[in-house]
């Protein structure tokens, strides 16, 4: 295959597709290039699931934030400066002994933007939206996470503008820990609930 | 509307392929094309309701073929083109031909910082109390509207349990066609997962929906 040719100017027809629509945008005013620069900065470096990382691992530490979060997430997570776009309605669920939780959007790709960044491809694709509603166990087993067949599953369709955040259970042997530390046991699928937080190593 | 994005319950995608260390992007255009789509939506032409219709009314084939973010720019094309933004000259040309609507406002990068920090909060102030507290029985409506619903296929016509009363928000089914915001209460609603899916269902499993007022009828 010769590369004696100017890959830039060999788009696929999608991303040519793309171009052309900011170019008109963007000759007509409508849209400033410079901003989008910054759209995909804030959530390519600045807005992931660290955040939420964050927000659960104050959960697990400090039992007054706990209940803050379970009665007003929105404001809870706000007060660690965790706000906007697609976050302005939270909802935190817990899981329990009893309970995993896990949050789905059925009907288009709702997520917690503003605690998790932006969802991953399969969150947004059709196996995992169709599925999680009437399969969360073979759902989970994809994940390479099975649940006790007496664990109770409750899955959540974020059908409306509430934003839902799985607090998952705190790992044993991690009594003292700072909120650091814990935070990097809980990845970005613990909060969607297709994993668990890590166990420590 | 029921369209291809009503996915619950439905079979034959095969396995969910989760990606290890998967990228934000998987091409630079689709950096560009998340950008182009905030920043258009931020022209305040139309409501976030709309856009989701306008992604859930391409042609069932073309959504199932395509990546998410290929379903945003082909349902943004249309929005452009309905509102008198861009014209199929344009399109055809790859540059601007004809001229445009005036926008409401157009997002500079200096005021991106703050326009997604606050997001576009849809809670409104409902004037009626509600009509069910938690731990009421309730019955979702059995209905198959042509416009905008969030009231998924799979949660019609069932038995469920309100479980907690959230706020008053926007109405997707009416602000989706312009035909105003009419906020309604918000009700957080969970069935059995054998009332859903009945001979077979996962004894443990139950199912939630945040269902608007109107979706919802004593039982």
């Amino acid at each position: 295959m010769s590369h004696d040719h100017d890959h830039d100017n060999e788009l696929d027809p999608f991303a040519a597709r793309v171009r052309a629509l900011e170019t008109i945008l963007t000759r007509k005013g409508l849209i400033d290039p410079a901003a989008i620069d910054v759209i995909v900065d804030t959530y390519e470096t600045r807005i992931g699931p660290r955040n939420g990382a964050k927000v659960v691992a104050k959960a697990w530490s400090d039992p007054a934030y706990a209940d803050w979060l379970r009665r007003d997430a929105t404001a809870a997570i706000e007060s660690l400066s965790y706000t906007g776009r697609q976050g302005e309605h939270m909802q935190a669920v817990f899981n329990t002994e009893d309970t995993h939780n896990l949050v789905v959007c059925t009907l288009c790709s709702c997520y917690p933007w503003s605690v998790l960044g932006l969802p991953p491809v399969w969150y947004k694709a059709p196996p995992y939206r169709s599925r999680a509603v009437i399969d969360p166990r073979g759902v989970l087993e994809e994940f390479g996470l099975t649940l006790p067949t007496t664990k109770k599953i409750r899955v959540w369709d974020s059908t409306a503008e509430l934003r839902y955040l799985v607090v998952p259970m705190r790992p044993d042997g991690t009594e003292g820990w700072s909120e650091e530390r814990l935070a990097d046991l809980v990845s970005r699928d613990a909060m969607i609930g297709t994993a668990l937080a890590r166990q420590p190593a | 509307m029921n369209g291809p994005q009503d996915l619950g319950g439905q079979m034959g995608f095969g396995p969910v392929a989760p990606e290890i260390d998967e990228p934000y992007f998987h091409a630079a255009w689709e950096r560009r094309a998340l950008g182009v789509t905030l920043c258009a939506g931020a022209m305040g032409a139309w409501n976030i309701d709309e856009s989701r219709h306008a992604r859930e009314s391409l042609h069932p084939a073309d959504y199932y073929a395509s990546s998410y973010y290929e379903i945003w720019i082909k349902a943004l094309e249309v929005l452009l083109k309905r509102h008198g933004f861009v014209s199929e000259r344009d399109l055809e040309a790859g540059t601007a031909v004809d001229p445009a609507a005036v926008p409401k406002r157009v997002l500079k990068a200096e005021n991106v910082p703050a326009v997604l920090a606050t997001g576009g909060p849809c809670d409104r102030p409902v004037a009626q109390p509600a009509r069910f507290k938690a731990g009421d029985p309730v019955r979702t409506k059995n209905f198959n509207p042509t416009g905008h619903t969030r009231l998924p296929r799979y949660a019609r016509g069932k038995h469920g349990t309100v479980e907690a009363v959230r706020d008053g928000f926007v109405f997707p089914d009416s602000n989706a066609h312009g035909q105003g915001e009419n906020p309604q209460w918000v009700y957080t609603v969970v069935f059995e997962g054998s009332e859903i899916w009945g001979e077979g269902a996962d004894p443990t499993l139950s199912v939630s929906i945040d269902a608007w007022e109107s979706y919802l009828e004593p039982a």
